[in-house]
């Protein structure tokens, strides 16, 4: 596999980074370097296992459908950059 | 006072001989010294601390204390704790003062243990030398041209530097473990889901783990059983009864099992390490353990599995960065996506935005089934290596870290070279077992080496009964770096 400028402006888009034109080759050249230490994978024969997502096989526990938070709007807003009468401000997205 | 266990200074708190406030402000006295030449520290807030000492000491008064009442107990920068400025390493959030304690914070409260500060660490936990973090590397008490370790570098040096009596870490690949080994004091990861994810900033949900860091064995029971419980708010927390980490300590390790798995003693291991190790496992034999041989064939691909595993799911929860609710914003911005496409590249610093790459790619339309489902995959006979092992002996053996502490800059640009450090640890996190470390030696340049133990599930009191029997008969856990050794 090799990356190209094009993979990394792409996956930079979807992850929404910036990534400074002067930057992308190095940034393709060490995600290479890693990609070469991941490919190590493909040469194991997988078939018939199954893929594991967790150590312990949990299910989602229900809860009764009760208020369990009380209102702290305030306290969690003022954290945030932009805030007025109780909405985060964010630069305008519809014309 | 500043190598007394956790026992004897619950003792000397609740038989008067000093209060909490005084001990408190020993131990911040000494982290406020230390931290210009050892940066452990990102935030010491001693007015918030001494206040909380004081009410420890009301409660001793009051005949309410609990084992950890009155105790200063540092917590790595990934716990929100309310009040309290909580970065994770990061410009992200380095204006984020935490509205809200995390479970382990609560529990700490409870029992009535004092917040000393919070611990520098690699940004969002992704480093193993603590160079990763926007408030700047930690060095190592035995040597300050050294790594600490990482991701939780700043709490393992503060425990070995005698900063505070004990500390918080959390452990994704290593990071309780490496830092631990790394710094010469004692740490452990409990098996997945025992110690509530609520409140710890997340990296990799799946593998992600709490633990404590001190300076023994009998020190890490005691603070287990403060941090391990049921919580609801965590979707993977397990239901399980209390269990007393401490009962089990000075039972005989007579005929117990210890598998040395040959792939951790091969190809890669330091020679200085390897003797560290070799010795250690002589000493277990004295004390009654019997060794086997067993292997863990996929150890090889633990690496390449974590490193699409963890990007995966670090690209996925860093996702909540936008500058919008909490965290960094740019200063200047065209429109949204410009406000977040600068806001993650200026908040995240060259690791962080790697392996949310790597992540992003690994998840991309095309590849999901080549890398991710792979890796899942290649986690499942990692998981099963270890179950085959475990039917053979009780507990498995090998270092902590293929070398010892390494120079700091040495490996920071080279995430290859970086990476492959955590050979040894990383296994222990996709198969969800417990594993710990323990000071066993030092190896080149007097630096600290770390036997590492791997329990089965749940096998944190076997653990700590082996790891507190072989402290009982050697000393190296006692052993202080020479610059730090003033009371």
């Amino acid at each position: 596999m090799l990356l190209s400028v094009e993979d990394v402006q792409r996956i930079a888009t979807l992850a929404r980074i910036a990534v400074p034109e002067r930057d992308i080759d190095r940034i393709a050249g060490e995600l290479q370097a890693i990609f070469g230490l991941i490919e190590q994978m493909q040469a194991v024969d997988t078939r018939g296992v199954e893929p594991m997502a967790h150590a312990q096989d949990v299910v989602l526990r229900l809860r009764p459908d009760a208020v369990s938070e009380s209102d702290r709007r305030e306290q969690f807003q003022a954290v945030a950059a932009s805030v007025e009468a109780g909405l985060y401000l964010v630069p305008k997205v519809i014309e | 006072m500043i190598n007394a266990s956790l026992t004897e200074l619950a003792a000397a708190l609740a038989g008067k001989k000093i209060s909490s406030a005084e001990l408190t402000g020993l131990f911040l006295e000494r982290a406020q010294a230390a931290n210009p030449r050892l940066n452990c520290f990102i935030t010491l807030d001693p007015e918030r601390t001494l206040a909380q000492a004081r009410a420890a000491d009301a409660r001793l008064a009051a005949g309410k204390g609990a084992p950890l009442t009155g105790i200063p107990v540092a917590h790595k920068d990934i716990f929100c704790a309310s009040g309290w400025l909580t970065t994770c390493g990061s410009r992200m959030l380095s204006n984020f003062v935490s509205p809200y304690d995390a479970h382990v914070i609560e529990r700490f409260n409870a029992a009535g243990a004092v917040i000393l500060g919070k611990t520098n660490m690699d940004e969002f936990a992704m480093g193993s030398s603590n160079e990763n973090s926007y408030y700047g590397p930690v060095r190592n008490p035995w040597d300050a041209g050294a790594v600490p370790g990482g991701s939780s570098g700043g709490s393992a040096a503060a425990v070995a530097a005698r900063l505070t009596p004990a500390a918080t870490g959390t452990d994704t690949g290593g990071s309780i473990r490496q830092p631990a080994a790394l710094c010469g004091v004692s740490g452990i990861k409990p098996t997945y889901g025992l110690v509530s994810r609520y409140g710890m900033i997340a990296y990799a949900s799946s593998l992600d783990q709490g633990g404590p860091i001190a300076r023994s064995a009998a020190d890490l029971a005691v603070l287990l059983n403060a941090m391990v419980g049921f919580d609801a708010r965590d979707s993977t927390s397990l239901e399980r009864a209390p269990e007393d980490c401490t009962r089990a300590l000075e039972h005989s390790l007579d005929g117990l099992r210890i598998g040395l798995p040959r792939e951790f003693f091969g190809e890669g291991l330091s020679a200085d390490v390897a003797r560290a190790v070799d010795e250690a496992i002589a000493s277990l034999r004295t004390l009654g353990c019997r060794v086997v041989e067993v292997s863990l064939p996929n150890t090889r691909l633990s690496i390449p599995a974590y490193y699409v595993l963890a990007p995966a799911e670090a690209s996925s929860n860093l996702a909540r960065y936008d500058g919008v609710r909490y965290g960094y914003r740019t200063a200047q911005y065209d429109d949204l996506l410009d406000m977040y496409m600068k806001s993650r590249a200026e908040g995240f610093g060259a690791e962080v935005r790697r392996r949310i790459l790597m992540g992003t790619y690994v998840l991309s339309h095309g590849y999901y089934d080549a890398y991710y489902l792979q890796a899942q995959k290649i986690r499942r006979l990692i998981a099963r290596d270890f179950a085959a092992a475990f039917e053979r002996c009780d507990l498995i053996a090998g270092p902590t870290s293929p070398s010892v502490a390494f120079n700091l800059g040495a490996r920071a640009q080279d995430p290859v070279q970086m990476y492959l450090s955590d050979i040894y640890t990383i296994g222990v996190n996709l198969a969800g077992l417990p594993g710990l470390s323990i000071p066993c030696g030092f190896g080149e340049g007097g630096r600290p080496v770390g036997l590492q133990l791997i329990g089965n599930y749940f096998g944190e009191s076997r653990m700590l009964n082996a790891a507190h029997r072989y402290q009982q008969a050697t000393d190296w856990h006692l052993r202080q770096p020479d610059g730090e050794a003033r009371p």
